[in-house]
């Protein structure tokens, strides 16, 4: 890397945590439980638009793997998810009605707050419908796997963002409050990923899946990225750039072996594609709040409205991460 | 009779709690040395917590760092407590605050009974051991390391480099053979004091003070000097990866450590409750006497740990996922497993598909990278892994095509047609692939032409066009590069003979019988072929991958060939 490239990289990740301060004042606290905090406590960071439908398994998710506190900014939620968040004991909340899109699609805001909270903790960020599956984790907590990434001096973990679908129409089984999503949507693509990499940031950009299958065929370079690295030991240098997908400094975005090797990571079940999803996409294509001018959504509009089935015959049941390790979608690594 | 525990401890002051109290409460006396960096308070409060108990000394604390001598200065003050405190002591254990003992203590204690003069302790001399971080082995006794090697690698590094340019070699003292192992050792009382006690032991000391990791080679190299009995392994279970680090012990590798039969494992999460709850549970209970006789058995376990080794530093070829995409050229092999690629066979050839598939045990699949899509076997539109036929979603990244299909179907042979009409992308990738068995005829591509009726004018600028690609991929199988096993006929010579040749082809994707081949698929006719060149060169094409036609070709032969095979092989 050379010098002038290293500046203007340190130039944009000043111009991230900038940007990151003049947002915090969108952000107005409803409960804040930070003093809870604990030094070696692992946080996780969200940002929610109506999603309470969503809010009980996620936090139970979490928590079962341990989570310790929620950091959640609120997205001008109507639903009752924002009083839902409030009451939890180990959540703080934030709400702004602020645009979504100019603090670049959340990132500003959850920025502030990792600055701010973050530093020194292992900090997870995930969306409401991103569910982490990491190896072993049915068998071992969280924090075994920090406690490792940190005995090996790893500072972040890569992961591949897996769309999960039902069979058949999305809404024909209704999603109930607290429910496993996975009991749903149960299937995904298993090798049609297509991984190219971004010589700016040096992370992988990952393409395919079934979004790219059905909706994006015949415009596959607008299909979203799938790589996603949501879990990092913070320190208040750090900044996300876009979304979850790529971090500064570079480094963090080293998840992957360039030699061959394999190091450990996981997926990020994507519990989008249930009943929810049509009015969701309905409602943010009017809102025009989200990437690339929500084409994503435009074209599932343009799906989901004949009825679009993401299924099809070599579709992959979904069983445990094993199975997923073994069709090569994550790894131990050297994790044994 | 009986075994001594000196126990180094730095954190998880809990746990080490619970391992001191199991050890001494089994009637193994434990000398503590706790690491300076714990606080004064933490420290009393682990001091009171074990007051209870008579057997359990604390000796002089100092600073630890990995890789130091401190941590063998530690050690010897409390072996040397150890030793003058417990007369009754006859074996001493090194073990840290997570070294969990996984076996009855009354069994560990009548196994040493029996090898009461045995010094279990790994130890091998620099030749011999493989396990040398940062490429020092013998250098670790010759060089000087002042710099942390965690702190100050950079310094570290550069010192090395420098001493290596000038050449500095440290004086081995007399009688020493530096030996290294497992840091972690089981000594008999006679070895150990006399290590202690050793006349040159300040020279010794002095010594090791500047060897690099002196934990892992002190005690192994002069127990070489006093012991009368090794035995060359370490009753620590203790499993270290590619970076030096100690592999952990989780709640799930309860059942493999039980069935390993070892007596000690390091290391164990702290919060491994499960594991620390079943192993320290109260096992006094009667032992069987048969059980004392059984030898550790870690088999399983280090089959497991190398394995997480190799996929750590090999991986899986073929394979690119978010965690392994390697640099071009370091992929060791780019596909997963073997697969064949045929050129021109489906243009000479009439239902060569149909006839493929009943003669190899293999997936045929039409053209994969024809212009319209995918053709894949059978016709779907989505095959194995959920991979799209659609054409522009495959060219937008045609390796990762090819990579997938062949990931995707690991265990079956994949077959399948290219040629210059298809997406040119992945030629280079076949061509640079060791699993890329490819077979060319060259110049086929005018078969077709010749059979589409068209006046010879209208094809020219194609079959000039089809040429030229067709020779750049040749160029590419052919080149200084290429790692496909790779066989070339032109079409003069393959018209010639093609049963000979498609028996090659058959033999080595896998014949469904073991039969010769017997029948061939149809020929298409090519009567007035050569005319069809002469015609091509007369509008000033100069057609030259097929080969020399001869203008009078014989025809016939090859239709007596396909009814009689040429069997011969």
């Amino acid at each position: 890397m050379g010098v002038w490239t290293s500046y203007r990289l340190r130039l944009k990740r000043q111009q991230c945590h900038l940007r990151a301060l003049r947002k915090r004042r969108q952000l107005a606290a409803v409960t804040d439980r930070t003093e809870a905090i604990r030094a070696d406590d692992i946080l996780a960071f969200s940002t929610i638009r109506n999603e309470h439908i969503r809010l009980p398994y996620f936090l139970d998710y979490y928590r079962t793997l341990g989570v310790n506190h929620f950091l959640i900014v609120d997205n001008g939620s109507d639903d009752g998810g924002r009083e839902y968040l409030a009451e939890q004991p180990d959540v703080s909340l934030w709400t702004t009605t602020a645009s979504y899109k100019s603090a670049n699609f959340g990132v500003h805001w959850i920025g502030w707050l990792q600055r701010k909270y973050a530093d020194g903790h292992w900090a997870l960020t995930v969306d409401p419908d991103e569910l982490l599956v990491y190896p072993f984790h049915d068998t071992r907590p969280l924090r075994a796997l920090t406690d490792w990434l940190d005995t090996c001096q790893i500072r972040s973990f890569g992961t591949l963002l897996l769309d999960m679908y039902p069979k058949g129409v999305l809404d024909a089984q209704p999603y109930a409050a607290g429910q496993d999503p996975f009991e749903i949507a149960n299937w995904f693509d298993s090798g049609n990923y297509s991984i190219t990499k971004n010589p700016k940031y040096g992370n992988l950009w990952i393409q395919g899946g079934p979004r790219a299958r059905v909706f994006f065929h015949d415009k596959p370079i607008k299909a979203p990225a799938l790589n996603k690295i949501p879990l990092v030991k913070w320190s208040k240098r750090y900044a996300y750039v876009s979304s979850t997908h790529a971090l500064l400094p570079r480094g963090l975005n080293l998840v992957y072996d360039q030699w061959g090797g394999e190091k450990a990571s996981g997926c990020l079940l994507h519990a989008k594609f249930l009943d929810t999803f049509s009015a969701k996409s309905a409602e943010e294509l009017e809102r025009g709040q989200h990437y690339a001018n929500s084409y994503e959504y435009r074209a599932y509009h343009r799906g989901t409205k004949e009825d679009t089935d993401l299924w099809c015959d070599w579709s992959e049941k979904y069983l445990n991460w094993r199975q997923l390790e073994a069709l090569g979608l994550m790894s131990k690594g050297n994790w044994a | 009779m009986s075994l001594g525990i000196v126990m180094l401890v730095h954190d998880a002051l809990d746990r080490a709690r619970q391992l001191v109290r199991h050890w001494a409460t089994n009637g193994c006396p434990v000398v503590i040395h706790v690491d300076d960096n714990v606080t004064p308070d933490d420290f009393a409060g682990f001091v009171a917590s074990l007051s209870d108990l008579d057997n359990v000394r604390f000796c002089d604390r100092q600073r630890c760092e990995w890789g130091t001598w401190s941590l063998v200065a530690a050690s010897q003050t409390a072996s040397e407590q150890m030793l003058k405190a417990f007369p009754y002591v006859r074996h001493v254990m090194l073990a840290s605050g997570s070294c969990l003992p996984l076996r009855p203590i009354p069994e560990m204690l009548a196994y040493l009974n029996r090898h009461a003069q045995t010094d279990f302790i790994e130890s091998a001399t620099t030749e011999d051991v493989p396990w040398t971080i940062g490429g020092l082995d013998i250098e670790r006794f010759t060089l000087r390391f002042p710099f942390s090697w965690k702190r100050h690698r950079r310094l570290f590094d550069r010192y090395v480099k420098l001493q290596r340019w000038m050449g500095t070699k440290r004086k081995i003292p007399e009688g020493l053979v530096p030996h290294l192992g497992s840091q972690w050792w089981c000594l008999s009382r006679n070895t150990l004091s006399a290590i202690l006690n050793d006349a040159n032991r300040s020279t010794y000391d002095a010594y090791f003070r500047r060897v690099w990791i002196p934990d892992e080679s002190y005690y192994q190299t002069l127990a070489r000097r006093h012991s009368s009995q090794i035995e060359s392994r370490s009753l620590t279970l203790s499993k270290f990866d590619f970076q030096g680090k100690p592999h952990v012990f989780y709640d799930d590798h309860l059942q493999l450590l039980r069935r390993s039969d070892c007596f000690v494992a390091r290391k164990a999460w702290p919060y491994a409750d499960k594991l620390y709850d079943s192993f320290l549970s109260n096992q006094g209970g009667a032992t069987a006497a048969s059980a004392t006789l059984i030898d550790p058995s870690p088999g399983k376990i280090d089959r497991i740990f190398t394995k997480a080794i190799k996929r750590r530093t090999k991986g899986r070829p073929g394979l690119y996922m978010s965690s392994r995409f390697p640099r071009e050229g370091h992929e060791k092999d780019v596909t997963a497993a073997r697969y064949t690629v045929l050129e021109g066979f489906a243009d000479i050839f009439e239902d060569f598909d149909e006839w493929l598939a009943d003669t190899v045990s293999a997936r045929v699949h039409g053209h994969l990278f024809a212009p319209g899509g995918a053709q894949f076997a059978g016709g779907g539109d989505v095959f194995f892994g959920a991979l799209s036929d659609a054409a522009m979603l495959r060219d937008y990244n045609a390796k990762a095509f090819l990579t997938n299909l062949v990931w995707n179907t690991r265990g079956e042979r994949q077959c399948f047609h290219f040629g210059p009409r298809d997406n040119q992308e992945v030629s280079w990738v076949m061509a640079k692939d060791p699993n890329a068995r490819v077979y060319v005829v060259s110049g086929a591509w005018a078969v077709k032409l010749f059979h589409s009726n068209r006046a010879p004018a209208d094809l020219r600028r194609q079959a000039a066009r089809l040429q030229q690609i067709e020779n750049a991929h040749l160029n590419a199988l052919r080149s200084s590069y290429a790692r496909a096993r790779t066989h070339i006929w032109s079409l003069a010579d393959f018209v010639l003979n093609p049963a000979d040749l498609l028996q090659t082809v058959v033999d080595d994707t896998g014949p469904r019988t073991g039969v010769p081949l017997t029948n061939l698929p149809k020929m298409r006719p090519l009567d007035g072929f050569p005319e069809f060149l002469q015609n091509l060169r007369n509008q000033g094409m100069h057609p030259y991958l097929m080969g020399d036609f001869p203008s009078d070709l014989d025809l016939v032969a090859t239709a007596q060939t396909r009814q009689h095979p040429n069997m011969v092989r």
